[in-house]
C-alpha cells in the first residue's frame, strides 16, 4: 500500500523540499564519514576488513573462470608459438650459461670476502602465495584484494611481490583476505634507490601506470633504463626488492616503468616482513657492538667549569663506548 | 472505456533493483582481467540511477540509498570511506536542482547533462583525493572513468523510460 492510500495521503507535504532537506543533510553525513574515517588504515579498517571478508569469496568465484581461460589460452598459445619459444629459449639459455659460470666465480668471491669481513647475511624472510581477486583500478584508489589473511600470519605493512617485482604493502587485513595498496596508488609512497648511482627517491603513486620519483637525491644524472630498487630506508620495506626502470614521462617528469606490470597480477607473495628487528637483533644493533666512527674533529678539553644543572638544561650525550680508544 | 490508473513502484523495484544491479556490475567488472596488456574499464554504474532519481519525481530515499551505494563502492574499491558518496550525490543534487530545466528535454541534451553531473563527480573526487593525498591524481586516469561513465547513458535513460508514467512516490 502506498502512503497516499494510507490516511497520510491527505497531508500536503512538500515532498520537494523534504527530499532536498534529506539530501543536504546525507550529503553532510557523507563529507563528514570521508573527513573522519578518511585514512586507510585508521578505525575503518575494521569496517573494511568485514567487507573484505564478504567481498573475496564472491571476487574467487568470479576471477576463477578467468584465471582459468587465461591459462588456457596460455596453452594454446605456446603450442602454437614452440618453434619460436623454442629458438629463443635456446639463445637464452646459451646467455644463462655464460652467466651462470660468471655467478658461480662470484658466489665463491663474495662469500670469501664475507668471511674475512665477519658479515653477517640477512636471513631468508618467510612468505605466503596468494591469488588476487578483486582489482581496483580507478584513478582514486589502485588496490587489490588477496585471498590470504590474518589466518596465514599477514599484517599490515608486508610487502607483495609478484613474479617480476615488487607489487605493493598490505593496507587492510581481515582472517582470510588482505588488500594490497599498489605502488601505483595515490596514496603509496615507497622509498628506492638507483642501482647505478646509488640515489635516492620517493616513488610517489599518482593513479597512472607509471609512478614519478620524488624527492631524488643523486649527484649523477638519471639515465633512462636505470633500474630502480628498494632502498630499505624507513625499514617499511626490505632494501633490495627490484621495482622497474626509469623512463622520462610526457610530462618532463621521471617516471618508474614498473616491473610488476609485465604480466597479470594474479598470483602474488606476500612477504612477512615487519620491520628491520627480523634480519638483525638488538643486541647486534647495540652501540656496543657496532664499529667505532672516525671523525676529524679534535677532542673537546676537560671541562673546567661544573655541569650545569637545572630543569631547562639539556644532558650532554654520554660518549659511545666504540669511540674510545 | 476505462482509463488505465498507473501503479505505483514499489521501493524494491526503483530503488533496490538498480542499487543491486550497479553494485553487482561494479563487482563483475572489478575481476582481475586483462587481455593483451589492457584491463577492463571501470565505470561508476551508481551514477546512471542518481540521474535516474534525480529526474523523476523527488523523494527521500534515493539520497539515502545513494550514500549507502557510495559507502559499498568505497569498501569494494577500497577507497576511503564516503568518497564515493560524496561524489554521486553531488552528481544527483546537480540535477535534483536543476529538473524543472532538464524536464521536457530531448534525449541528447539529457546526456549533456548527464554528462556534466559525472565531470562535476570526477571532478569532487578528483579534488578530495588530491587534497587528502597532498598531491593530484593522474588527470588521464579521471578522463577515462568519466568517458566510460558518460557511455552508461542508456541505462539511465531506461529507468527514466521506463518509471515516467507511473508514481513513483511511496
Amino acid at each position: 500500500m502506498s502512503l497516499r492510500d494510507g490516511p497520510l495521503g491527505e497531508i500536503k507535504a512538500p515532498v520537494a523540499w523534504v527530499a532536498a532537506g534529506v539530501l543536504v543533510v546525507v550529503l553532510i553525513g557523507a563529507v563528514a564519514l570521508f573527513v573522519a574515517g578518511g585514512s586507510r588504515t585508521g578505525p575503518a579498517g575494521r569496517l573494511r576488513g568485514a567487507a573484505d571478508s564478504l567481498t573475496a569469496p564472491v571476487g574467487g568465484v568470479l576471477a576463477a573462470p578467468v584465471r582459468v581461460t587465461g591459462e588456457g589460452l596460455g596453452a594454446i598459445g605456446a603450442y602454437f608459438m614452440a618453434g619460436s619459444q623454442n629458438r629463443e629459449l635456446r639463445t637464452d639459455l646459451a646467455a644463462a650459461l655464460t652467466w651462470r659460470d660468471e655467478a658461480l666465480a662470484l658466489r665463491q668471491e663474495n662469500a670469501r670476502l664475507r668471511g674475512l669481513l665477519g658479515l653477517r647475511t640477512s636471513p631468508p624472510l618467510p612468505m605466503v602465495s596468494a591469488n588476487t581477486v578483486l582489482d581496483a583500478r580507478g584513478p582514486f584508489s589502485n588496490s587489490r584484494l588477496a585471498d590470504a589473511g590474518a589466518a596465514d600470519g599477514v599484517v599490515e605493512g608486508n610487502p607483495v611481490l609478484s613474479d617480476h617485482g615488487l607489487v605493493g604493502r598490505i593496507v587492510g587485513v581481515s582472517t582470510h583476505a588482505s588488500r594490497i595498496m599498489l605502488l601505483t596508488d595515490v596514496d603509496s609512497r615507497t622509498p628506492v634507490m638507483i642501482a647505478r648511482t646509488n640515489g635516492r627517491a620517493i616513488l610517489s603513486g599518482d593513479g597512472g601506470p607509471n609512478p614519478p620519483l620524488a624527492y631524488l637525491r643523486t649527484h649523477d644524472a638519471l639515465q633512462e633504463g636505470d633500474r630502480v630498487l628498494t632502498s630499505g630506508d624507513g625499514g617499511v620495506v626490505p632494501r633490495g626488492l627490484p621495482v622497474g626502470t626509469v623512463v622520462k614521462g610526457v610530462d618532463g617528469a621521471w617516471r618508474v616503468a614498473l616491473d610488476a606490470d609485465a604480466e597479470p597480477i594474479d598470483f602474488v607473495r606476500i612477504l612477512l616482513f615487519k620491520d628491520i628487528s627480523q634480519v638483525a637483533t638488538p643486541t647486534e644493533l647495540s652501540p656496543s657492538q657496532l664499529p667505532g666512527a672516525a671523525t676529524d674533529v679534535p677532542e673537546a678539553p676537560p671541562p673546567s667549569a661544573p655541569p650545569p644543572t637545572g630543569p631547562a638544561t639539556a644532558k650532554p650525550a654520554a660518549p659511545a663506548p666504540a669511540a674510545q680508544p | 472505456m476505462i482509463a488505465r490508473r498507473a501503479r505505483p513502484v514499489s521501493p524494491a523495484v526503483w530503488i533496490l533493483g538498480p542499487m543491486a544491479a550497479a553494485f553487482a556490475a561494479s563487482l563483475i567488472l572489478a575481476v582481475p582481467l586483462r587481455v593483451a596488456g589492457l584491463q577492463l574499464p571501470e565505470p561508476v554504474f551508481a551514477l546512471a540511477p542518481a540521474f535516474a532519481w534525480a529526474m523523476a519525481r523527488p523523494s527521500v530515499m534515493p539520497p539515502v540509498a545513494l550514500a549507502a551505494l557510495g559507502l559499498a563502492l568505497d569498501l569494494l574499491w577500497g577507497d576511503p570511506p564516503g568518497l564515493w558518496a560524496v561524489c554521486i550525490l553531488t552528481a544527483y543534487a546537480l540535477v535534483f536542482f536543476s529538473r524543472r530545466i532538464l524536464a521536457g528535454q530531448d534525449v541528447l541534451a539529457l546526456w549533456g547533462a548527464y554528462a556534466l553531473a559525472c565531470a562535476a563527480a570526477m571532478l569532487v573526487g578528483f579534488a578530495l583525493v588530491g587534497l587528502r593525498a597532498g598531491h593530484a591524481p593522474d588527470f588521464v586516469g579521471v578522463v577515462l572513468q568519466f568517458a566510460v561513465t558518460v557511455a552508461l547513458f542508456p541505462f539511465a535513460w531506461m529507468l527514466i523510460e521506463r518509471y515516467e508514467a507511473p508514481d513513483t512516490r511511496f
